[in-house]
């Protein structure tokens, strides 16, 4: 098994297929997309698949280390231009084809005129734990 | 016969305290009382003892002893054990050990999470587990943080436990936390708050057991089945729990006699004004706004004023809304879910579909975006159908 991140943007990601924001949507187009991502994470919860599934606020900044007893130094908000991380999926899989395979389900989620959005998604491995057994 | 879990948990906080009479310290005690929870289950239900409290004090004081002996054996200071171990019974009279237990888990030196994580141990009697699962965090870093509020207020001194209004605040945390996982924490909050209210003989305490009981008698018409957020205009109202709201209704009407207003009553009265609705249009706002201002009077906050501000907007209509609003911070959480329904109801649909859309995207949880995107959704939809049959 290994565990990858399907990582969403809200911006810095290629521009999807079906580009139309959520809030110009019908409620039976939000209602379909909501089910959807609901069923998702359920039917990998039901393959022992998922491990975690998170969303973020879309405000945010950087910070870092000033020196000793200084305030650390902030910088933000984010410009327009930054990529920008909407939520995660952890998912713990066979093989890397599964992972692309689910990548694409989820990418595959309904928006307006319930077509597939075709939302770009980041898949990133996780480094795994070293093998007992290493020779 | 299986434990009743509730009765059990009910003992815990006597026990920690009989056992913190005897002279055993408060965070070893802790423990103690938890080992012998988790022996008590399968010994209780081959046969149950006639004296539940008895049984447990017994084994977990020998449950402190045996962790006593280990951690003096540990720090190899076998010699000076006789010692450092209490051996009488030292009763302090005149003092509940419940009480006592609140007041020490609402401890001044306690973050709140600390505050909240002990008091559903200690006081709760729920395991580690249990609190972690409902918090969502790994056992290991609730098992940490416990561990490390009982140090603090070990260190602290027992002679500066918190105040009424810490402990009431705990409480409040825990309710408002709903339930994930196993644990039903605004069952539990309910069930402190009863407890406490059985304790300390002070109006505010039971405002706030008044405030738990009114909202839980609403949460089986608060979401879906998917867990959608259903507003409180849309609330199937024969679906509230009548017994409940009678329950709250009483003491808070019982606590409201004593006059001395404080803003847990304050907020139950709140409460008790859309219970008392039979429909939606039936709320009575003009009073709902007097309790606002009474509530300010004791917490003056953008939450409260965005609160008064909806219910200005339906009891004087939505310009006066508005106007309420236009006063509050625009970065105050949900200023622009409240700024969305104001201007929906003042007929300003597109206004109000951006503000939905903007509050979607500042959600502070994925309920509350999924349910402000639906608003947008709708308002958009009508926009497009109304400028259809225009054009």
């Amino acid at each position: 098994m290994a565990k990858y991140l399907l990582l969403k943007h809200y911006q810095g990601a290629p521009a999807p297929v079906n580009n139309v924001p959520m809030d110009q949507w019908t409620p039976v187009e939000v209602e379909a997309h909501i089910q959807y991502m609901t069923d998702f994470a359920a039917k990998l919860e039901a393959t022992g698949e998922f491990v975690d599934g998170q969303a973020l606020a879309p405000d945010g900044l950087w910070v870092r280390h000033d020196g000793a007893g200084r305030p650390p130094v902030t910088d933000g908000p984010f410009a327009e231009t930054k990529d920008l991380i909407a939520g995660w999926m952890i998912i713990d899989v066979d093989s890397y084809e599964r992972a692309i395979e689910l990548a694409g389900e989820l990418s595959a989620a309904p928006g307006a005129n319930g077509e597939p959005i075709h939302e770009w998604l980041e898949v990133r491995p996780f480094l795994a734990m070293p093998p007992t057994v290493s020779d | 016969m299986g434990v009743d879990d509730v009765e059990l948990r009910r003992l815990v906080p006597r026990v920690i305290g009989a056992l913190v009479r005897r002279g055993a310290d408060f965070a070893t005690a802790e423990d103690a009382v938890q080992e012998a929870l988790i022996r008590a289950v399968p010994a209780w239900e081959r046969q149950r003892p006639s004296d539940p409290e008895g049984w447990l004090i017994t084994v977990a004081w020998r449950a402190f002893i045996d962790m006593a002996r280990s951690d003096a054996a540990r720090r190899g200071r076998e010699d000076r054990m006789g010692a450092t171990l209490p051996t009488t019974a030292a009763p302090a009279p005149g003092t509940d050990d419940t009480l006592h237990l609140y007041f020490l888990c609402a401890h001044p030196a306690l973050t709140p999470s600390s505050a909240v994580a002990l008091t559903l141990r200690a006081v709760g009697g729920l395991t580690t587990r249990q609190i972690a699962q409902a918090y969502l965090v790994p056992e290991a870093t609730m098992a940490q943080r416990i561990s490390r509020a009982k140090r603090t207020v070990g260190r602290a001194g027992l002679d500066r436990p918190g105040e009424a209004g810490t402990v009431m605040r705990v409480l409040y945390l825990v309710f408002n936390e709903g339930y994930s996982g196993d644990v039903d924490l605004a069952a539990e909050a309910i069930r402190l708050a009863r407890q406490l209210s059985e304790l300390l003989d002070d109006p505010e305490v039971h405002g706030l057991l008044a405030l738990m009981l009114l909202h839980h008698a609403r949460r089986a018409s608060r979401t879906r089945p998917d867990r959608a957020i259903v507003p409180l205009a849309e609330q199937d109202r024969s679906r509230w729990d009548t017994g409940l709201i009678a329950q709250g209704v009483a003491i808070l009407q019982a606590a409201l006699g004593r006059d001395r207003l404080g803003e847990y009553q304050a907020q139950a009265a709140i409460a008790a004004l859309h219970a008392d609705a039979e429909r939606f249009e039936d709320t009575d706002w003009v009073q709902i706004v007097e309790w606002y201002d009474e509530l300010l009077r004791f917490a003056d906050t953008p939450i409260t004023r965005l609160n008064r501000a909806v219910a200005v907007g339906e009891a004087d209509g939505a310009p006066a809304g508005l106007a309420a609003l236009a006063a509050i911070d625009p970065a105050t959480p949900r200023w622009e879910a409240a700024a969305a329904f104001l201007h929906e109801r003042s007929g300003d649909l597109a206004a109000a579909a951006g503000f939905y859309a903007s509050a979607a995207r500042n959600a502070p949880n994925q309920a509350e975006r999924d349910h402000q995107s639906r608003q947008a959704a709708r308002l958009n939809q009508q926009l497009k159908s109304g400028g259809d049959a225009r054009g």
